[in-house]
């Protein structure tokens, strides 16, 4: 309960924030740590809560992304009308991989390795199949107006994204406080114990990546109407699985907060140093890999981990 | 019966580690299965709670064959087992870790909690119940082991050594624990290798040696037999006991 007021909290401080703000480029920064967020809270659902860790998420979200685009673009759907069928999308691409890697006990950075491929191989997908665009890409076209998920101002984008991250964070909220989630955090830490004590491991496992996969699939739908210009690199490319997988490290493994936290902490290290090294593009990705060397090797916890320890 | 396996086999390559072996253990009773090492006895309850398929032979649960069930339907079915080597889930407390056998019956995470916490208290863990589950002594850890599998409401219950690396104040201190589990109505199957224990808790014994049963009886029947002594201390040794002490 108190965890659920603090979501409100955190919803509402978000909510208010455009009365106080007009910079775009604030706005955009704050859009962009929520989006980080959102990537990061639908990474850590499976690498977090279920211990299956994924270099593949890109899978997923540029499942999302390339749902709406297409269904727009070529069948012209409503932007809002995508969005369930990204979501399905992304859940039921989650379901398919998961079918095939945990009934064959895949395990460790087996299962890493096996996300990833998969991720490239819809981004070789994507790059030689028409109806996606192929290596051109595809463009959402311009129709302006909330009706269409697409807004004049910053603000609309910004309460898109925030009802994404609050819908994540119920969502991990609940896998903290249910049954389903219980079951989850022991095929983590010990599947021979859950299973053991009637958890069916398989079908938990199954579950976690669908749902992890339509959050992400979601993130992509919110790329795609941001931007309005995706393509199979973009989309697909390993770029979109570091980004997912970075924030919940540094902000804390399987926690509630820490993808949340991890994402303010990455962006705001992001814009540091692109204003440092402007004219040195590539020197921010050079300090992410670090950065996450770092984490793994002294806190394995993440920021969060290390308080909850000091506290 | 409760539990009843028939005619069980299973090989690792060359090796029978489970050959025949068929026993029943009977509702409401402490059954023991006893042997030298590498007798077989966890392959016997790998075999019978589903972790592993045997290659022949039948398991049933009050008369129902489970033979190729998987290990959470045995659990479903009502059969909870506990490990040898313990493995808690070490990130989560005590009183989580419980919960997740609870929540086999509760779909509410605060009933699950409510029963963690008396299953906990029934086995000795009420003052550890809000500690890490990674941070318990070896004793803790295999009375969580039992806690787990009690809160699943099991009617049969598999202690795989639990009484292993536990000093002898440890030990008297579960004796009673188990021996309550069964006057609560739950069957209990053990591998045991504390004799004392044995002699002590259970109603009948099954003696395991190189995958094959050669005794099942009272406890102090099958610690007479000579076949068992021989398995335990070497051939020829019944022999030699009885000119020694004649």
């Amino acid at each position: 309960m108190r965890q659920l007021a603090a979501i409100a909290v955190f919803a509402v401080a978000a909510a208010v924030l455009p009365l106080f703000i007009t910079s775009g480029v604030v706005l955009n920064t704050a859009i962009m740590i929520l989006y980080t967020a959102l990537l990061g809270l639908a990474w850590n659902i499976l690498a977090g809560f279920g211990g299956q860790f994924s270099f593949g998420h890109a899978v997923f979200f540029g499942t999302g992304a390339y749902a709406a685009a297409v269904l727009q673009a070529k069948l012209g759907w409503n932007a809002w009308a995508t969005l369930p069928a990204a979501l399905l999308l992304g859940a039921a691409v989650g379901a398919f991989i998961g079918a095939l890697s945990f009934r064959y006990g895949l395990r460790g950075s087996y299962f890493a390795l096996v996300t990833l491929a998969f991720a490239e191989v819809f981004r070789i997908l994507a790059n030689n199949v028409t109806f996606t665009g192929a290596g051109v890409g595809i463009m959402v076209k311009l129709k302006s107006g909330a009706e269409n998920f697409q807004f004049a101002t910053k603000t609309g984008y910004l309460y898109v994204i925030l009802v994404f991250v609050v819908a994540g964070l119920v969502l991990c909220w609940w896998l903290k406080n249910s049954r389903y989630g219980a079951w989850l955090q022991a095929v983590r830490d010990n599947e021979e114990s859950a299973a053991a004590l009637g958890v069916n491991v398989f079908r938990v496992k199954l579950g976690a990546i669908a749902l992890s996969g339509a959050l992400m699939a979601a993130g992509g739908v919110f790329y795609a109407q941001y931007f309005q210009y995706i393509d199979p690199g973009l989309a697909y490319g390993p770029g979109v699985s570091i980004e997912a997988l970075l924030g919940p490290i540094v902000g804390g493994l399987g926690t509630l907060w820490g993808p949340v936290l991890g994402a303010v902490l990455l962006q705001l290290l992001g814009e540091g140093t692109r204003g440092l090294f402007a004219n040195a593009p590539g020197v921010s990705l050079m300090l992410y890999g670090a950065l996450l060397v770092l984490m793994v090797t002294f806190m394995p916890s993440g920021v969060l981990g290390v308080l909850r320890r000091r506290a | 019966m409760m539990l009843e396996a028939r005619n069980l086999s299973v090989r690792f390559g060359g090796l029978a580690a489970v050959d025949d072996v068929s026993l029943a253990v009977p509702r409401g009773k402490i059954v023991a299965l006893i042997g030298p090492n590498g007798a077989g006895k966890t392959t016997v309850f790998n075999l019978v709670s589903g972790f592993i398929r045997p290659d022949h032979g039948r398991v049933e649960l009050e008369g129902r064959d489970i033979t190729r069930i998987s290990p959470h339907e045995a659990c479903r079915l009502g059969m909870a087992r506990t490990f040898q080597i313990v493995q808690p889930f070490g990130a989560q407390t005590v009183r989580e870790n419980i919960a997740v056998g609870a929540h086999l019956h509760h779909g509410s995470r605060a009933d699950a909690l409510r029963a963690a916490e008396a299953v906990g208290e029934r086995v000795g863990l009420a003052a550890h119940l809000d500690k890490l589950a990674a941070n318990l002594t070896i004793a803790g850890r295999k009375r969580l082991e039992l806690a787990r599998a009690l809160a699943t409401q099991p009617k049969i219950l598999l202690l795989d050594e639990v009484l292993a690396g536990l000093n002898p104040r440890e030990i008297d201190e579960v004796l009673p624990v188990v021996r309550g589990i069964r006057d609560g109505g739950i069957t209990v199957l053990m591998v045991e290798h504390v004799l004392r224990a044995v002699m002590n808790l259970s109603d009948e014994a099954w003696v395991l040696s190189n995958g094959r049963l050669i005794a099942h009886g009272t406890p102090r029947e099958v610690t007479a037999d000579p076949a068992v002594i021989e398995a335990y201390l070497g051939h020829g040794t019944a022999a030699r006991m009885k000119a020694a002490y004649a």
